[in-house]
């Protein structure tokens, strides 16, 4: 009984559809990695695809200029199955709350974040976690922890959504 | 060789490749707004502590990506699309993979997105999250230009 309430109170929509979604990300990245070998990841293609715009030596390194065909046709997949999911659940289109200012700031710092760092919650965080990477390991302890923190402090000083 | 170079001779951009991750990315998406990581609110509620169903994603996830890597490195020999050796990702560990997710962890904290699932999100039809996206371009510009400064 107690048990039963803990488990409401740390997940109180349940776990089903977040093991599910999960279960299907992997299986994704499966589908790529068993097919071609390529361990995808999805915070590279903010770069790579800069070299199609951009003579910036550092986005025309050879390794992106290889790879940002398919990374951007990874990105319109990713795009066009959360919009497949949209239809056929019949959950219809869906809009945040969070305010604008939050995606923005927050973004700059995820995209200086995520390609210093070498990666992303997918490159680190599902593919590095999965090869038991020491460095992957260490990057999603730090981005978890301190993503944590600063929630908590945003949430402290009053802002919502 | 270093292990990113591993795949070198241009069969990257082969349609078979293209097609391939097509199909992967769309499973991908579909499981991310599935799981409702697309949403930054229920990201936020996640790192609020409120809501930590967020395990279940990064942690299926992971555990089938760890699976793949298991099976394919040590029972397979090279991919059919590419002829690329199987491998997994490792990274060197250093101070940029510290900084860097400190950095992102602000971010994520301050906002809720991340890149994988700021892409599902327009996929569900979330607009707004154009902001966001707008934002990791700009700060993934300005790092590289930055780092190649010198």
């Amino acid at each position: 009984m107690a048990g039963a309430l803990v488990a409401v109170d740390l997940f109180p929509r349940g776990i089903a559809q977040y093991l599910a979604g999960g279960l299907l990300v992997g299986l994704g990245a499966a589908i790529i990695y068993f097919g071609t070998g390529i361990i995808a990841g999805a915070s590279t293609f903010l770069e790579s695809t800069l070299s199609y715009v951009s003579d910036v030596s550092r986005f025309n390194r050879g390794k992106y200029v290889r790879s940002r065909d398919w990374r951007v046709v990874f990105t319109v997949g990713i795009v066009a199955g959360a919009a497949v999911y949209t239809l056929v659940s019949g959950s219809g289109a869906w809009t945040t709350d969070v305010q604008w200012w939050r995606l923005l700031g927050g973004g700059v710092l995820v995209g200086v974040g995520t390609r210093v760092g070498k990666g992303c919650t997918s490159g680190h965080g599902v593919c590095g976690v999965g090869s038991l990477s020491n460095a992957s390991l260490v990057n999603v302890v730090t981005f978890l922890g301190v993503a944590i923190g600063t929630a908590q402090l945003v949430q402290a000083v009053g802002v919502s959504p | 060789m270093s292990r990113e170079d591993e795949v070198t001779d241009g069969s990257e951009r082969s349609p078979w490749v293209l097609a391939v991750v097509l199909l992967g990315g769309l499973v991908f998406g579909f499981g991310l707004a599935l799981s409702e990581m697309a949403k930054p609110e229920v990201v936020l509620d996640f790192l609020q502590l409120e809501d930590l169903g967020l395990v279940f994603v990064m942690g299926g996830a992971a555990i089938v990506s760890g699976l793949s890597f298991f099976v394919a490195t040590r029972y397979l020999d090279r991919a059919p699309v590419t002829g690329t050796r199987y491998s997994r990702r490792l990274k060197d560990l250093d101070r940029n993979v510290v900084g860097g997710g400190a950095v992102f962890g602000v971010g994520w904290g301050i906002s809720g997105i991340c890149p994988g699932a700021a892409y599902a999100s327009l996929g569900i039809g979330n607009l707004p999250i154009l902001w966001g996206v707008a934002g990791m371009v700009l700060g993934a510009y300005t790092q590289g230009y930055w780092r190649s400064r010198d």
